[in-house]
């Protein structure tokens, strides 16, 4: 079973990522962007989803500065549109 | 008295750590992949990007079997310096509060800075003269101190915050200008800066012969008790 | 005897000319099969090859009294005494540079450091020398950041200072930027080793990170063949540096070395196993079966001639006696890197690759090494002609000397450095004892009580205006560097960044250049140890300029006295030292006026700067001075600035009549102060003292100004 976990900065924490990109973007023509987060995903085939919140946890984020979100634990695995 | 100084795979300044411990006792190199500490009255737990550090700064190195007997060592009261990628993996390990986040302008940063000695009620400082600021470098690429509000009032409170960027020289962004931090029990430090690269006049400042000084002298007094 | 038939043209899209191909059908009596013609268009290319440059390289003089390896080694070994030696080269990874910075610098540094280790040294200190277009232009600012991050990220995250280097910034560099990167290695002499493979029997081992299809480059033109439309994720990719596994990589191989585990050991770098397996062949004279099928890869479906040329980062290749090999399996284990016996040492003479159980190769080692012909530059002075458009004018006609000298200072190519080098380590390994900005060459404590120096050095623009001049002033601008921390150069490493060597006007700055370097050499008694060749910088719109970087090295016996560049005291003199005739030509004001690039450069007085050398360094050794900084980019009028803001002091000088405070003639002249005794019978020329600088007669500028222009240079860019 193929599991999404999209991790990001908790709200409030310094994100100088997400205020680089946020920057960035008007200079690029890209105006009304507000709030910008830089996290990361990491893509794991799990033989037993109950336990991914522990993983999370305990392994794929420090939750003192960051939050999860499990988007998509769906067997069969989505594949990606590809080019 | 000896200091056991951990390596990991992507350990880079175990050696000069050992170095700087051995200016004031004997010092040994403790292998990772090793449960066993080798009886050494402190442990360092050096600079360096453990394993790669790929996932967050110190993650894996948690959970290391070395570290498990860190851990023990640190809940009997032993005292543990963590330097650099050390202090954050003491922080992910939970010896110590907070985190450490990406430096605010996303750049590493080598500079030699200047640090306040916020306590010397400690067996890291005790040798420190109160002010007299400490000059030594930093060099890092995640060392933005982060606590969050009620945990920083408690470190405060506590008197936890042994060292601070002195005003104008925080070089990460840290909150509160944090450099370096204790655990409640006063026995585990974590620090950005690195004092076993201020212990030789002909290489930089010689002041952070001072840390691993107070460390001697707290493990004599335990020992003579 | 089979033809090139003309339906069959890969080996051009391969860079081999019709010529080379016929050699090749010719020597092996029939047409290579597709691994083959892989193998030999990377082993006949000007990288692997150097084959226009060959002829010219044999000017320099390689021998000299310290020298324990020469070029033909992965890098090159000096003899510092008490058994140990210093390993140094420096390399170019300008291509993948351009291509993706980030990576591009970063693999840089992982593969020199590799050549290092490769002969058994632990790698010390990194350098890099760095060449981008103009700050103003974005691609430049972009290239830069990313080129330095990367560096950062590698070198940083390995444990190996990075302490020191360079970076100029030229119009001419906008299309080809230049990254450079050298690395230094110590060693006890006894553990120093060869790549040459020996002993028929013995087993070739693959140590490190797995194959992929990483900078597969030119021979993708066989991949497309294979592969269909829509393939797009099976085509060949930059490659990637994962400075962990490069750490692991490094402390294992030094172990395996240490327990004499090991007959020969050799990296990968350009042209992957097929390079690596080559040189180790042929250094023994031997013959190797390789074994595709056990290269352990990162992704399934790899062609064999994928497996033989891939650029995959941290891979090492070494020989083991059969009877060792379960000890260097266990050994790497113990450092999490992999280690797979692919193949054997034979005595046939012959490169033979298997896969599937089929020959894909065949070939007498050689025909890859020895066999690729070597072309005669046909080097023509342009007359009359010029090559490099003028840059535009940044500086007023009537600027006044205070004006130019806070330009100057300003300007990107003389401005703190400080933002580049504060993203790097200097001091791991707890060696440094001079960091950045402290000295004019970095300082390295050795076990023996003595120290290293190393300095690189290359300016472009003025090997441009006269090749041969330029190229020797950039060995006697290291030498002056070496000086003032009071060493004595030991030997150096060169890496030759050009044009497009076929045609006329670059084989003549190209053979200029080398003649110039050549002749430095030997003047003073310095011997090239290794190197390597950059050739076809160049886009559609234009070339670079020629730059050849040099990197040396040095010696001095006590490390607690090596010089600083900074003023130190207030009422010291200050001498002027050398045979200091500078002009104008290539200087850094005539570029800022706008000026086209023309020359002669100044005469090298060769004898004269050599005792000036001796002066200066004695009398740093004997701990007589207080500062010693050499005279470079900007005339006297930016050295005693420089001096000044390190010193954040100021200093009052009567320049010698008729001296032009930013004229420039580099490694001639050197500025050293000190109490009037140690000084005695050298030219006085000031006192350091005050909160300004005063040049009689020409200007007083506040030395918090100074330091202000300096420090803003490059940071109104980044």
């Amino acid at each position: 079973m193929r599991a999404r976990v999209l991790v990001k900065p908790k709200a409030g924490i310094l994100d100088p990522q997400g205020q680089a990109v946020q920057r960035a973007l008007p200079a690029l023509g890209f105006t009304g962007v507000t709030d910008v987060h830089v996290g990361r995903m990491i893509e794991l085939d799990v033989q037993d989803p109950a336990r991914l919140p522990e993983i999370c946890e305990r392994l794929l984020t420090n939750p003192l500065i960051e939050d999860y979100e499990i988007v998509s634990a769906d067997p069969p695995a989505p594949t990606t549109a590809s080019a | 008295m000896k200091f056991g100084v951990i390596r990991f795979p992507g350990s880079c300044d175990e050696v000069d750590a050992q170095l700087a411990c051995q200016r004031v006792g004997e010092a040994e190199i403790l292998w990772h992949a090793d449960r066993d500490l080798r009886g050494v009255d402190a442990v360092v737990v050096p600079g360096g990007f453990s394993y790669g550090d790929y996932l967050r700064a110190g993650a894996i190195a948690r959970f290391a079997p070395v570290m498990v007997e860190v851990a023990e060592f640190a809940r009997a009261g032993g005292l543990v310096l963590g330097i650099c990628n050390g202090f954050q993996v003491l922080c992910e390990a939970g010896l110590l509060p907070g985190a450490l986040l990406d430096n605010a302008n996303l750049r590493f940063v080598f500079r030699q800075v200047s640090l306040v000695v916020v306590s010397s009620d400690s067996p890291f400082t005790r040798a420190c003269e109160p002010d007299r600021p400490l000059s030594i470098p930093v060099k890092h690429m995640t060392g933005c101190y982060y606590a969050p509000p009620e945990l920083l009032r408690g470190l405060q409170e506590r008197d936890q915050v042994l060292l601070r960027y002195a005003p104008g020289h925080n070089p990460n962004g840290s909150l509160r200008d944090i450099a370096g931090v204790c655990n409640a029990a006063r026995n585990v430090f974590g620090l950005m800066p690195h004092p076993e690269h201020a212990v030789d006049p002909l290489t930089g400042s010689i002041d952070g012969l001072a840390i691993f000084q107070s460390i001697r002298a707290a493990v004599a007094d335990r020992l003579a008790v | 005897m089979p033809t090139v038939s003309p339906s069959d043209q890969r080996h051009r899209q391969l860079g081999l000319t019709d010529g080379e191909y016929a050699l090749i059908v010719q020597q092996l009596g029939r047409h290579p099969r597709d691994t083959e013609l892989a193998m030999l268009s990377l082993m006949w290319s000007e990288h692997c090859a150097y084959k226009h440059s060959r002829t010219t390289l044999r000017r320099l003089p390689t021998e000299g009294p310290a020298v324990l390896m020469g070029p033909g080694e992965n890098a090159g070994v000096v003899d510092v005494g008490d058994g140990l030696g210093v390993a140094f080269k420096v390399e170019s990874h300008n291509h993948p540079s351009a291509v993706e910075p980030f990576q591009g610098a970063a693999t840089g540094v992982g593969g020199i450091l590799r050549d290092i280790f490769a002969v058994g040294a632990r790698p010390i200190a990194v350098l890099d020398s760095l060449r981008f277009g103009e700050p103003t232009s974005e691609r430049s600012r972009y290239l830069l950041e990313q080129a330095v991050a990367g560096i950062a990220h590698y070198g940083n995250s390995v444990g190996v200072p990075t302490v020191g280097g360079e970076i100029y910034f030229e119009a001419a560099y906008e299309q080809n930027c230049l990254v450079n990167a050298m690395c230094l290695g110590l060693a006890p002499i006894g553990r120093l080793i060869r790549s040459a493979a020996a002993g028929p029997g013995n087993v070739l081992v693959l140590l490190g990170a797995l194959t992929g299809r990483d900078g597969i480059g030119g021979a993708s033109v066989l991949a497309s063949a294979e592969l269909g439309e829509g393939d797009a994720a099976k085509r060949p990719s930059v490659q990637i540096g994962d400075p962990f596994a490069e750490k692991k990589l490094l402390e294992c191989s030094l172990e395996l070395l240490e327990s004499e585990l090991l007959i020969s050991l050799q990296d990968l770098g350009a042209a992957g196993l097929t390079s690596a397996a080559s040189e180790m062949a042929s250094g023994g004279g031997v013959g190797l079966d390789i074994d595709c099928d056990r290269v352990p890869l990162r992704e399934l479906g790899l062609a064999p001639f994928e497996i033989m040329v891939s650029e995959s980062q941290e891979r090492m290749l070494c020989v083991v006696a059969p009877d060792r090999v379960a000890e260097v399996v266990a050994a790497c284990e113990r450092w999490e890197t992999r280690a797979t016996p692919i193949g054997e040492v034979t005595d046939s003479g012959r490169m033979r690759v298997r896969h599937a159980a089929e020959l894909v190769a065949d070939l007498p080692v050689s025909i890859l090494v020895d066999d690729c012909p070597v072309y005669d530059l046909a080097p023509t002075e342009p007359v009359g002609v010029s090559l490099y458009p003028a840059p535009p004018a940044t500086l007023a006609p009537d600027a006044s000397a205070a004006e130019t000298l806070l330009a100057l200072l300003g300007s990107a190519n003389l401005a703190s450095r400080r933002l580049v080098y504060e993203q790097y380590d200097p001091i791991v390994q707890s060696r440094t004892v001079r960091r950045p900005d402290e000295a004019d060459a970095a300082v390295l404590a050795l076990p023996t009580g003595e120290a290293l120096a190393v300095a690189i050095d290359g300016n472009g623009r003025r090997v441009a205006c006269d090749p041969r001049a330029g190229a020797a002033e950039a060995v006697y601008e290291c030498a002056a560097n070496l000086t003032c921390v009071g060493a004595t150069p030991l030997g150096l490493t060169n890496c030759l960044n050009f044009g497009n060597p076929e045609k006329p006007h670059v084989a003549w700055q190209l053979t200029e250049a080398v003649e110039g370097i050549a002749q430095a050499c030997r003047a003073l008694g310095v011997p090239v140890v290794g190197g390597n060749v950059s050739l076809y910088n160049e886009a559609p719109t234009d070339a670079i300029y020629p730059t050849p970087v040099i990197g040396m090295v040095g010696r001095l016996p006590d490390p607690a006295r090596a010089g600083r560049l900074r003023f130190a005291r207030a009422g010291d003199a200050i001498a002027l030292v050398g045979p200091f005739a500078p002009t104008r030509a290539g200087s850094e004001v005539a570029k800022l006026s706008g000026h086209e690039l023309a020359g002669p450069l100044p005469i090298m007085q060769t004898a004269a700067v050599r005792d000036a050398q001796d002066t200066v360094r004695t009398m740093v050794n004997a701990g007589a001075l207080h500062n010693a900084h050499d005279i470079a980019e900007g005339g006297i009028g930016v050295a005693l600035a420089e001096c000044c803001v390190a010193g954040g002091i100021g200093a009052r000088v009567a320049l010698p009549a008729g001296l032009d405070p930013f004229a420039e003639a580099l490694g001639q002249g050197f500025l050293v102060s000190g109490p009037d005794v140690a000084l005695t019978g050298l030219a006085i020329i000031g006192r350091v003292g005050g909160d300004a600088l005063e040049l009689e007669g020409v200007l007083t500028v506040a030395v918090a100004e100074l330091a202000a222009a300096r420090d803003g240079g490059l940071a109104r860019f980044l």
